[in-house]
């Protein structure tokens, strides 16, 4: 009989993992099961959407049309249950459907406010379709929004909400934003850009309660006493993988589901992908966690391939964002920053725990207006950069941070002539590549 | 508002364009929001060859540079046609 492979989740891991499966075994039968209505759509374009960049058509990559289309049995469903010892999985219907391989690509949520006064209607996140369809609504007629927590989507929910016209207070419970990524300056930057918006910005303030009246939000408190009106409260105070289907079955988890670097968890046939996996990251010898888009796509690759008894151990590259601060093109590479940060409990979305494992011996900044690039130094090569603004060189320095390139000939001219930074690294790389004989951009 | 900053390096883009280039994207970077479809004049499906991390040949691909410019996450670029294509 044809292979069964069944993959919980319309994520872009999962989906990334069907297609694999698709291509590469005509034969064996696909089933995708997901509590999503509409499929497959870009999580990270909903931040566009919710400032109004993009149509929320747009963010649709593949309905459940499509994935029949390409051969994929939909199942719109929760699963509630595996049973682990008769290779089947329970649905909320209590339908039971059987595997041989399994793949979890169940993503991750926001972390839930504990406030008090947190179930009240106007408390929002910034996670799903229907969330931001729910936030598009309630803007229309709110005058002012509360944005509580740190990362990227504290930031696109203070700028998307203030883009459809709702004052915006943003609440730091520290004294700067995302303290331990950026640095200082980087910080500073984001903010004053936000303020010049209009965004108003409260540090070292927390929120004792959320206040309302008949189940709805009209105002927070904070700790010192102040009440600031609003009619949203949107919290982003980090990301919980969804493990619970994992855990009740009895695989192994920790923050994440503990895979092997070809996404395998402690059962056989049971792999994990996406945001929902703590893969082992052989050059820290430790599982680690993202939240990032190309991360889940590497995933989903993965793991299909083991699913087809031809394992592709994950590689890992250096995690990679590029993204907008408070409007900034910013690209963050590699090991940039430490410590925790107050305003987020767990990790953030479009984040990587790698991140913060920032050793090095120098840290170079080379800064004009806007344009900034903080590079982190080891002793032979670059392990972390931060550019923002200008991003003419950011492809550059990922490549010399993924190759771990030599910088040893340049490495004391890029401390002593900060200002030069640009232009060295562009000439080092094109050296380099002239030396390679290497034209291959990436 | 960012769009008019963007606008900044929209005009550096259109400055780079090459007399004969068409525009690569880098699937590493891609989040596929869409902004680069929604915003080509000619309605082409710019996120479907960001997917699978193919240039952009389609002859009616008129390389004005809006998806280059528009795109938040530095995903195209515009490269040389290399001579066999
Ligand atoms: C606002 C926002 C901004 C972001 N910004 C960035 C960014 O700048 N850069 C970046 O790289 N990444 C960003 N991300 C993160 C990125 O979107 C995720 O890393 C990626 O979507 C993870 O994909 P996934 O397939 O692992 O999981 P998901 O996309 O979360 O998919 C999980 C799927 O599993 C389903 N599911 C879960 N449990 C069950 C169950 N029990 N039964 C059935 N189905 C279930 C869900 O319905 C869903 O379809 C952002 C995300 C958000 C929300
Ligand atoms: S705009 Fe950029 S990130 Fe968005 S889909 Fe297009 S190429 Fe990908
Ligand atoms: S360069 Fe212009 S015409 Fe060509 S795909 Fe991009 S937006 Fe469309």
């Amino acid at each position: 009989m044809a292979t069964h492979y069944v993959i919980v989740g319309s994520g872009v891991a999962g989906v990334t993992a069907a297609e694999v499966l698709r291509s590469r075994a005509p034969d064996a039968q696909v089933t995708m099961i997901s509590a999503e209505a509409a499929g497959f759509y870009s999580r990270p374009g909903l931040a566009y959407y919710l400032s109004g960049r993009v149509p929320e058509r747009q963010l649709l990559l593949r309905s459940p049309a499509n994935l029949r289309d390409l051969g994929v049995r939909w199942v719109q469903m929760r699963v509630n249950e595996i049973d682990v010892t008769n290779r089947r999985i329970k649905l909320a219907d209590g339908q039971k459907i059987p595997y041989d391989r399994l793949l979890l690509a169940t993503g991750s949520r926001a972390m839930p406010s504990d406030l008090p006064g947190s179930e009240l209607e106007g408390v929002c996140y910034l996670d799903t379709l229907d969330d931001a369809r729910n936030l598009v609504q309630r803007a229309r007629r709110a005058k002012a929004a509360v944005v509580v927590g740190g990362g990227i989507t504290a930031l696109e929910l203070a700028e998307g909400l203030h883009a459809r016209g709702v004052h915006v207070h943003y609440l730091l419970r520290s004294d700067r934003y995302w303290a331990n990524l950026l640095d200082t300056e980087e910080s500073r930057l984001v903010e004053d850009r936000l303020r010049a918006d209009g965004i108003s910005i409260h540090y070292q303030t927390r929120i004792r309660q959320a206040l309302g009246s008949r189940g709805k939000l009209e105002a927070i408190e904070t700790e010192a006493g102040e009440r600031i009106a609003c009619q949203i409260l949107a919290v982003a105070i980090g990301t919980r993988p969804q493990i619970d289907l994992a855990r009740n079955a009895g695989i192994k988890v920790d923050r994440g589901i503990l895979t092997d670097t070809t996404m395998v968890t402690s059962i056989p046939d049971i792999l994990a992908a996406g945001d929902v996996a703590q893969a082992y990251n052989p050059i820290l010898g430790q599982a680690t966690l993202d939240t990032l888009w190309p991360t889940a796509r590497n995933h989903g690759y993965a793991a299909a391939h083991t699913m087809l008894g031809d394992p592709q151990p994950y590689q890992r590259h250096v995690a990679m964002n590029v993204t907008l601060l408070a409007g900034i093109p910013t690209t963050i590479i590699g090991a940039v920053g430490s410590g925790s940060d107050a305003d987020l409990v767990a990790i953030a979305r479009g984040d990587s725990e790698t991140w913060r494992h920032a050793h090095a011996n120098w840290v170079v900044v080379e800064r004009h207006d806007v344009n900034r690039i903080r590079l982190m130094l080891g002793e032979r090569s670059i392990s972390g950069a931060v550019v923002m603004g200008d991003q003419s060189l950011s492809h550059t320095i990922q490549r010399l941070i993924r190759t771990q390139a030599d910088i040893s000939p340049i490495r004391a001219t890029l401390m002593q002539e900060s200002h030069a930074v640009p232009k060295l690294l562009a000439d080092f790389a094109a050296s380099l590549e002239h030396l390679h004989g290497n034209h291959a951009p990436h | 508002m960012s769009i008019d900053r963007r606008s900044i390096f929209f005009d550096l883009t259109r400055a780079n364009v090459l007399a004969r280039g068409c525009v690569q994207p880098d699937a590493g970077r891609c989040v596929q929001c869409g902004i680069c479809s929604h915003n080509c004049p000619l309605g082409l499906d710019v996120r479907a060859y960001a997917w699978r991390g193919i240039p952009i040949t389609d002859s009616q691909c008129l390389t004005c540079g809006q998806c280059v410019a528009r795109c938040p996450r530095g995903v195209l670029e515009f490269v040389p046609l290399r001579p066999e294509s």
